[in-house]
């Protein structure tokens, strides 16, 4: 089996006005959609409580409303969570009421209306704890970012750092925009998946700028654009199954992994769809915007290596 | 390679898919290691007790297993297995109800000196077991538990040793005979007021020779001579680690009276304290117990004031107000005669009239402080407070009747059996330095432990299973291989995980899954390329050496990216998202290995022998009808 067939090598290259145009207005989009919906971040982020309280039978979301008001929280969120047995209760966070007991006098609460409830998850942060996962979480995208720009620029050149590093970031604000427009939990885990991802989708790129080195070598007539072509195609077997390998693990997360695991799948899916799509048509016209050339790559002093990879 | 073998100029093609015998006794090694450091994770775990002596004087020893033993044959609960370690007697059952029945039988039994702690233990061989194969560890969200991060009130901290320094200078000016007029505190310093300049003097003296902690200042104020006390900068700094150091020690006290087995307690940053229990089911006992702040104060209580006029708002200078439990309001003096850092000992009674009470044993220096206030004041009353989160209650406040020696009082208020027994074990376990607050809490139910567990193994099972079939399908004999190191992978990272005794998350489970579809990576890139230099149209043979040779520079590239993600992960990461990086990080490292070195030796053994290779298994080769370019 052999899935793909390329007799010539696709010009990539010709269509970059127009893939930088969708990247562009994808990127504009997201970004609005960040500003004005904004992050649904979730309690690891903002500060508050969380429960997961699990019924023997469909709960009844009003009822639990009502007891919820009685207590004197209106401004707590019921809502279903997975299955109708499993509801979540979201409670902001309070500075006056000792926001560790708050759990426990709702869990009283349920169970004298229905003794079948039961607590199954809670989370309480506080508001500081929030802050600094806040700027921990900032400070490692950035960290993640400049360690990878550093050890392109040292492995290849600081073309293809910057190149990859856009590229990739491009993707980052594609997933925030998804979750900004659906208003998906942002959560500590989506988080990890996100720079996860930031180091996944940079292999790609990696595994093209290895190819594009390869053939300035051994193309020694040919164009630049010619040359990333022809590493692009050459590659591109390898780009569909590899991800389409990872998918298959995401998928099978996204169904199986249960709620717990649900945005952190859907945060990877978007990051490896979009993966694809930025390392091909985002890094390489990049890297071609940035003016690269034969000279970056192979230095005069490595004759002798390049003769021996000419087949 | 060339240039390290000078005899041939290139490798011969008999050999160039062969590996010496050492590289494969390294994979097989490895393996082996992977199957025997996985194989106690296929065990399970079973329900057991757990005890261990709270107190120097109880120890573990085979007299206490054949206590345990004989005890639970007098109850007739049959364990599956009893042994004797360091930390003291495990006991293995069939079932947690038994397991419950015995941990309750057997607290009664032992009393006091012991913990007993519902615990899992690994059902694994004694032989795994004693070469350190353990099953990994896993994470509260995996097993149930509670997780709470504390924060240490610093000002708190101060302001309670402004209090003992403030009690101290009283007595060392009364003992020295300086007359004073009068003493405030406040939470920043401590202000001495004087008639003449020199008892001033004669003060301050004093007070720069027995407390160095303290700096001093002298301010005129009208024709009063005031001297004011503040904590030197260091001192502060010391008061305030010794404060987190000493909150540690007292979680671990009350946690051990919960009886939690594996409990997690350790600082965090300058004023954090992170508290891990694992498997708690009561989660409102255990915030109840960690968040208290309890402690005792013993006051005198001021009978000679206007206590209506008190009670219309105007509360006498240098009092407070309070109502005792079950009683009448009461005007209590501020000074503070005597803290519950005395109580060497706490248990609950019942006093003379059968009513529910605590014996407090006091340590020396407080049972001569009590003594000396008993004789001083009889006939007067005295408060006992408990102060729990900055709200100070009076408990009792009786009249002293006479002096009382020997440290041994007794509190009986009007508490309730339970009341008693829960103050007995805040004062046992001792106060705490400085009140806390909880500031991060994440409680896991254990049946969501459980479905945690499978929905992560779920994942992992069928993500696998879909790029098994896809890959042998497609690459065949290239492919099934490759599916074998992604199999050897996932061995040694579990192998890897368990040796470790890395806390493994939902989100490290995750990961695992994630390294896995990342990992068959360098194996579609190998492949890509020998079907690559099949297409150009070199022999079989030397296509595989240059498929593999080729392909590593790239894998390497790409598996550094996302180690430098991993790491940045694991630095700033928190919880969770630490456990999601360790096995990322681990996952890299492990496929680095076994998806060019376990599967080059794997296509070795298959094809290298071969003299004449006509085909090599990697799926079609579509090769373009018209010339390439």
């Amino acid at each position: 089996m052999e899935f793909f067939r390329i007799k010539r090598d696709i010009p990539f290259m010709s269509w970059g006005k127009y893939t930088t145009t969708i990247s562009l207005l994808t990127f504009v989009v997201a970004v609005f959609f960040l500003f004005t919906k904004g992050l649904n971040l979730g309690v690891d982020f903002t500060g508050g409580t969380v429960m997961e309280v699990g019924y023997t039978q469909p709960a009844d979301l009003a009822r639990i409303r009502e007891i919820l008001i009685k207590l004197g929280m209106p401004d707590a969120s019921v809502q279903n969570f997975g299955t109708s047995r499993d509801v979540m209760i979201r409670l902001p966070a309070k500075s006056d009421i000792s926001s560790a007991r708050l759990s426990e006098t709702v869990i009283t609460a349920l169970r004298q209306d229905d003794r079948t409830a039961e607590m199954r998850r809670v989370e309480f942060v506080g508001p500081q704890v929030g802050k600094e996962l806040v700027e921990n979480g900032a400070l490692a995208l950035l960290v993640v970012s400049l360690g990878i720009v550093a050890y392109l620029a040292a492995r290849f050149e600081w073309k293809f750092g910057v190149a990859g590093i856009i590229a990739n970031l491009h993707d980052v604000v594609i997933i925030l925009g998804f979750f900004a427009f659906f208003q998906w939990e942002f959560s500590l885990t989506v988080l990890a998946a996100i720079l996860a991802i930031l180091g996944y989708s940079v292999n790609e790129s990696v595994v093209i700028f290895d190819r594009i080195r390869e053939n300035f070598r051994k193309m020694r007539k040919a164009s630049v654009p010619q040359v990333i072509d022809n590493a692009i195609t050459r590659t591109m077997s390898r780009t569909i199954i590899t991800h389409g390998c990872t998918q298959m693990v995401v998928v099978s997360m996204l169904f199986f992994g249960g709620e717990a695991l649900h945005y952190f799948a859907m945060a990877l899916t978007i990051g490896i769809l979009f993966g694809i799509y930025s390392s091909v048509l985002v890094a390489s016209p990049l890297l071609m915007l940035l003016g690269v050339s034969r000279e970056d790559i192979v230095k005069p002093e490595k004759k002798k290596e390049e003769a021996e990879a000419t087949p | 390679m060339s240039s390290s073998c000078p005899f041939f100029l290139r490798i011969h093609p008999k050999t160039m898919n062969r590996y010496p015998l050492w590289k494969y006794v390294i994979i097989a090694v490895s393996i082996l290691l992977g199957l025997l450091y996985t194989l106690p994770n296929f065990y399970g775990e079973s329900p057991a007790v757990q005890i261990s002596p709270l107190r120097t004087a109880a120890k573990a020893d085979t007299a206490l297993l054949q206590r345990v033993e004989e005890a639970l044959k007098k109850a007739n609960l049959i364990p599956n297995g009893m042994f004797l370690d360091a930390g003291g007697v495990k006991v293995r059952f069939a079932d947690t109800d038994t397991q419950i029945k015995a941990k309750d039988m057997l607290q009664s039994v032992l009393g006091n000196g012991y913990m007993v702690a519902l615990n899992l233990l690994p059902n694994s061989p004694q032989w795994l077991t004693s070469i350190g194969a353990l099953p990994m560890y896993l994470g509260l969200d995996l097993r149930g538990g509670v997780h709470f991060m504390l924060q240490v009130d610093m000002h708190g901290a101060l302001s309670k040793a402004l209090d003992r320094l403030s009690a101290d200078i009283r007595s060392s000016l009364r003992e020295q005979k300086i007359p004073y007029i009068g003493l405030d505190k406040d939470s920043t310093k401590i202000t001495v007021k004087f008639r003449d300049p020199e008892s001033r003097a004669r003060a301050e003296a004093e007070i720069n020779k027995t407390y160095a902690d303290l700096s001093l200042r002298e301010q005129n104020v009208r024709d009063e001579f005031y001297l004011t006390a503040m904590l030197k900068p260091e001192a502060q700094k010391r008061i305030q680690d010794s404060a987190v150091q000493q909150n540690i020690t007292t979680l671990r006290n009350r946690v051990n009276e919960l009886g939690v087995a594996e409990p997690i307690i350790q600082q965090a940053g300058a004023d954090r304290v992170v508290v891990q229990l694992p498997g708690v089911q009561d989660t409102a006992k255990a915030k109840d117990i960690l968040g208290r702040t309890a402690t005792l104060e013993v006051r005198m209580v001021d009978d000679e004031r206007d206590l209506a006029a008190a009670l219309r708002g105007q509360v006498p200078f240098g009092t407070e107000l309070y109502t005792e439990r079950g009683g009448g309001p009461v005007l209590v003096k501020k000074q503070v005669v005597l803290t519950g850092d005395r109580i060497n000992d706490a248990q609950a009674g019942f006093d003379a009239n059968n009513q529910p009470a605590v014996h407090l044993n006091l340590d020396n220096s407080g049972a001569r402080i009590f003594r000396q206030l008993t004789r001083d004041n009889v006939g007067k009353r005295m408060a006992i407070l408990l102060i729990e989160k900055n709200q100070a209650e009076v408990i009792t406040a009786p009249v002293i009747r006479e002096e009382i020696g020997g440290g041994r009082v007794q509190i009986s208020g009007r508490m309730t059996t339970e009341e008693a027994r829960d103050v007995a074990l805040l004062l046992r376990a001792g106060a705490l330095a400085a009140p806390m607050d909880i500031i991060e809490e994440r409680t896991v139910g254990p049946s969501l432990g459980a479905d945690n567990i499978s929905r992560g193994f779920n994942s992992t099972l069928f993500g696998f299973a879909a790029i098994a079939v896809f890959m042998t399908i497609y690459y065949q004999v290239f492919g099934f291989i490759s599916v074998m190191a992604l199999g050897v992978n996932l061995l040694l990272l579990v192998g890897l995980l368990s040796i470790l005794q890395a806390t493994l998350t939902l989100p490290g489970m995750a990961a695992i899954a994630l390294t896995l579809g990342m990992a068959i990576d360098a194996n579609v890139l190998i492949n890509e390329r020998v079907r690559d230099e099949l297409r150009n149209g070199i022999s079989p043979q030397a296509a595989i050496n240059a498929g593999y040779e080729r392909a590593f520079g790239t894998i390497l590239d790409s598996n550094i990216t996302t180690l430098i993600a991993g790491i940045a992960l694991f630095a700033f990461g928190s919880g969770p998202v630490k456990g999601f990086a360790v096995v990322l990080c681990l996952g890299i490292l492990t496929s680095m290995f076994s998806a060019v070195m376990v599967s080059r030796g794997m296509v070795n053994l298959i094809y290298g022998n071969r003299r004449k290779l006509e085909r090599v298994s990697v799926g079609q080769v579509w090769k373009p009808v018209s010339d390439r370019r």
